[in-house]
């Protein structure tokens, strides 16, 4: 579109006035990343700037030898004939929204956001901007979170009646984001039994603690001794372990996945887990509506996601409003 | 109303069969039998019918939350389930009273809506949303719109019952089947440990089933210990006279009495205390394509011209009642020597025994087993000549062997969200083979991939989307997949002329472009003789 300050590229954004990509999924000179998860960051790139809270995450997964500026939130700096500020997007620890003016307007690009509290990270924080291009990876009314102390109840109430049958409570969550900030949820609260994390998440959780975020003591499954008993205990392992060799050392354990999906049944079903508990790291239907209306923008594009039904509401609510899909830009070409 | 949906949550709550069945058994000990009732009513897969219909309860949804109708079809699109579309969209009460027990909110609340005017239906079933939250709100919901499935099966119900009143599952099942209504006396007496004294006089058996022979006939043992039947090709049934009285029921335990007129006249000259095990088939002196019984299927009155063109007969096979006492625990061969005297003493020309197939060895049958399509079956049964008539699905004595089905390659032209458990991925395609320079679509297909590959192909779809219908997403036609059926018949309200019968995708054919699939004129070539030309 012509006039249009950033256009999808390389799998996500790019701003020709600052010479600059948003979250790119190909190797491109210049990046501005709003945070470490791998739809968002990939290896390669010449130069990162991200949130200074987010660095040491980053390191973790784009390496270490890449030339990396980090920016404190609120700070302004240029990038050609662009500023850029960086908001907290309230996602992960050092996740970032992203604010560009230029002589055409304001554009705010999210990466993903949350409007729900987390421990672990700092609480989104609106801008106004002239466009607003928001996340929408729940977006349909469906998705609408329940208070974040209930469904740590409902994991708590879980893991007791586990452990009061000597059955291993095994938790799957991503590994990045999702595992700390329920390390730390649970942190305030009494336990049944010790926690232990997938190897996966060794790294990234030392990283958090290396920061100052409060958790329980976790121990390594790999570390553990050949016929450990892990009757009482929870044990937090990525998706991706369900149904795995792995798994069998956890002898008649039961299953839950921690995540926005499980909202619906039929995804929890189809994925065969005992339990499911809706807690998420992005928006609700709800958070994405309202933060629309926080931007204070005329203009709203959804990106990450199927932005139809959001888009269509917003319009229908009187804001311009249009989805673009920024995966389209990676098999074009 | 509680109870039962902590039952349903402890259901829910688990993946294990045996966590399940003590869920149940927990459950049916201590609940008052009026709501008991009510319970085993809906585990079973029972249903009110009827109640609202769907249109209104999308309206009132929308309308409840504050929706525009089209986000709340989108929004059940993508769910897949509308009870738990409506109870994630209507907002909850702050405050809820306590909800009614079972018996009292669905014979109160639930079961008089279908006899109210809309308005009235409207008035309730938002005070009930108003009232009910989270799992009892489901619940309610899942009651309005159809059966309520949650994972347990029917057998694992009968197990539980059975374990609970200490009885023989055989015998719960046999409690289970039939025209029962829900009240207190129908829970004690499913629940009573003693031999079953006054059933129901129109309550059929539980059938028994046969499992599906993968391996070579040779290694079930000696073949002169085996029987052999045709694998007809029609509904299966149980015809039941007693007290003077013919009851007819499908497998799906359907009453279908006084829908085929012209053998349940036979039935009148059967003894008193007699049920037999058979096959409803559309038959003129031979079997004629199940198609043809389909005319019959769902239609109560028939007329002069469909029993001319569509005729019927019931092939029985099996003795499972004779002179009021219950043959199941006979072997085969003797309740075989009951049925055929039962048939010389009372020949009939629509209700009979049909021929056996006659086979002196195992090498016998692969010949058998191929004739059959030409003889209108669709395989051979193999059956232990000294087992009794077991309940369900058991494996070691009947085994169907069937023929190979038909295949052929067909391209990926539409594809559609599926339902329940498939919910939210593209589950449901459409398939198409060449017609000179176009493609036509020839059949739809909903089983046959592996979770990973339903997973990989709705991705590709979601890729590849060159349109889109409502929920129906045309796909670039690139994708090539074999599928197999079971029968062919030409079919006028069909764009490509043909309707297949049972088709479902065997395998993926990455290996095959868009020009390896088949045609139109490969597929007509399979027409049964007297339609290929119309």
């Amino acid at each position: 579109m012509a006039g249009d300050l950033l256009k999808p590229d390389a799998g996500g954004l790019y701003c020709a006035a600052g010479d600059f990509w948003i979250d790119p999924l190909r190797p491109v000179p210049r990046a501005v990343i709003t945070h470490a998860h791998a739809d968002h960051a990939r290896a390669g790139s010449g130069e990162y700037y991200a949130a200074e809270a987010g660095l040491p995450v980053l390191r973790q997964r784009v390496g270490q030898d890449n030339d990396l500026v980090s920016r404190r939130y609120g700070e302004h700096f240029e990038l050609g004939d662009t500023r850029i500020t960086l908001f907290p997007a309230g996602h992960i620890l050092g996740s970032a929204t992203v604010r560009i003016e230029s002589e055409e307007g304001a554009w705010g690009v999210s990466g993903d956001f949350k409007r729900d509290p987390d421990p672990t990270c700092r609480p989104f924080e609106p801008f106004d901007c002239d466009v607003w291009l928001t996340e929408c990876t729940f977006g349909l009314p469906v998705y609408r979170w329940p208070p974040t102390e209930t469904v740590i109840g409902q994991v708590l109430d879980w893991w007791r009646e586990c452990a009061g049958v000597g059955r291993p409570a095994v938790l799957f969550c991503y590994a990045l984001g999702k595992a700390q900030r329920l390390l730390s949820e649970l942190d305030r609260h009494e336990r049944p039994g010790r926690i232990w994390l997938h190897g996966a998440m060794q790294a990234l959780t030392r990283c958090y603690r290396e920061q100052g975020i409060p958790m329980p003591d976790t121990h390594a499954v790999g570390e553990a001794g050949k016929g450990e008993d892990y009757g009482r205990d929870l044990v937090l392992a990525p998706p991706s372990a369900a149904g795995s060799p792995w798994m069998k050392r956890f002898r008649n354990h039961s299953t839950g996945f921690v995540s926005g999906w499980m909202r619906i049944r039929g995804n929890r079903r189809r994925r065969g887990y005992d339990r499911g508990f809706v807690l998420s790291d992005h928006a609700d239907w709800p958070g994405l509506v309202d933060t629309a209306a926080d931007m204070r923008s005329g203009r709203v594009i959804t990106i990450h996601g199927d932005g139809t039904a959001l888009a269509g509401y917003l319009q229908e609510q009187g804001l311009a409003a249009e989805s673009w899909n920024l995966r389209e830009t990676l098999s074009a070409s | 109303m509680q109870r039962f949906a902590r039952l349903y949550d402890r259901l829910d709550g688990t993946t294990s069969t045996n966590a399940r069945v003590a869920a149940m058994v927990d459950y049916f000990r201590d609940v008052p039998a009026e709501d008991g009732a009510w319970a085993v009513w809906c585990l079973t897969g029972r249903r009110l019918k009827r109640l609202v219909p769907s249109g209104m309860l999308r309206q009132w949804g929308a309308e409840a939350a504050g929706l525009p109708h089209w986000l709340l079809e989108s929004s059940y699109q993508h769910v897949g389930d509308l009870a738990e579309t409506l109870n994630l969209l209507v907002p909850e009460p702050e405050r809820t009273t306590d909800a009614p027990p079972l018996h009292r909110l669905i014979e109160r609340d639930v079961r008089p809506l279908a006899r109210l005017a809309e308005d009235e239906k409207r008035e309730r079933v938002l005070e009930a949303w108003g009232e009910l939250r989270g799992t009892e709100r489901f619940l309610y919901n899942k009651l309005l719109t159809g059966a309520l499935r949650v994972g347990v099966s029917r057998r694992l119900v009968t197990r539980a019952l059975a374990e609970l009143a200490g009885i023989d599952s055989g015998l719960m099942a046999h409690r289970l089947m039939g025209d029962w209504q829900p009240t207190p006396g129908f829970f004690r007496q499913l629940l009573a440990d003693e031999a079953d004294a006054d059933l129901d006089i129109s309550r059929p058996y539980p059938f028994f089933l046969a499992s599906p022979l993968e391996s070579d006939p040779a290694r079930l043992g000696p073949a002169e210990a085996w029987r052999a039947e045709w694998k007809w090709d029609g509904i299966r049934a149980q015809l039941i006279r007693r007290d003077g009285q013919t009851f007819l029921w499908s497998r799906g335990e359907e009453r279908l009495d006084g829908r085929f007129p012209e053998f349940e006249r036979e039935a009148e000259s059967l003894p008193d205390g007699t049920v037999l095990d058979g096959e409803i088939m559309a038959w003129r002196d031979g079997p004629l394509p199940f198609a043809v019984l389909q005319r019959r299927i769902g239609r109560k009155k028939v007329g002069r011209k469909t029993l001319e063109t569509a005729p019927t007969a019931f092939l029985a096979y099996d003795l499972l009642e004779m002179d009021g006492e219950d043959q199941r625990d006979a072997v085969l061969d003797e309740r075989i020597r009951r049925l055929q005297t039962l048939f010389d003493a009372h020949p009939g020309q629509r209700i009979f025994r049909p021929e056996s197939v006659d086979f002196e060895d195992w090498d016998d049958l692969p010949a058998l087993r191929a004739s059959a399509r030409e003889r209108g079956v669709e395989g051979v049964m193999l059956k232990a000549a000294d087992s009794p008539y077991r309940v369900g699905r058991k494996r070691g004595d009947w085994w169907k062997w069937k023929v190979e089905p038909y295949t052929f390659d067909g391209v990926l032209l539409y594809a559609q969200p599926g339902h329940g458990r498939r919910s939210g991925l593209f589950t449901d395609y459409t398939f198409a083979v060449h017609q000179a320079d176009a493609l036509v679509p020839v059949a739809k297909a909903y089983s046959g991939l592996t979770q990973e590959e339903i997973e990989e192909l709705d991705r590709w779809i979601r890729a590849h989307t060159t349109d889109r219908f409502g929920p129906v997403r045309a796909v670039e036609p690139l994708q090539v997949f074999e599928l197999a059926f079971e029968g062919i018949t030409r079919s006028p309200r069909h764009k490509s002329g043909i309707a297949m019968r049972f088709p479902r995708i065997h395998r993926w054919r990455r290996d095959l472009s868009v020009k390896d699939a088949d045609s139109l004129d490969e597929l007509e070539r399979l027409l049964p003789d007297e339609a290929k030309s119309p």
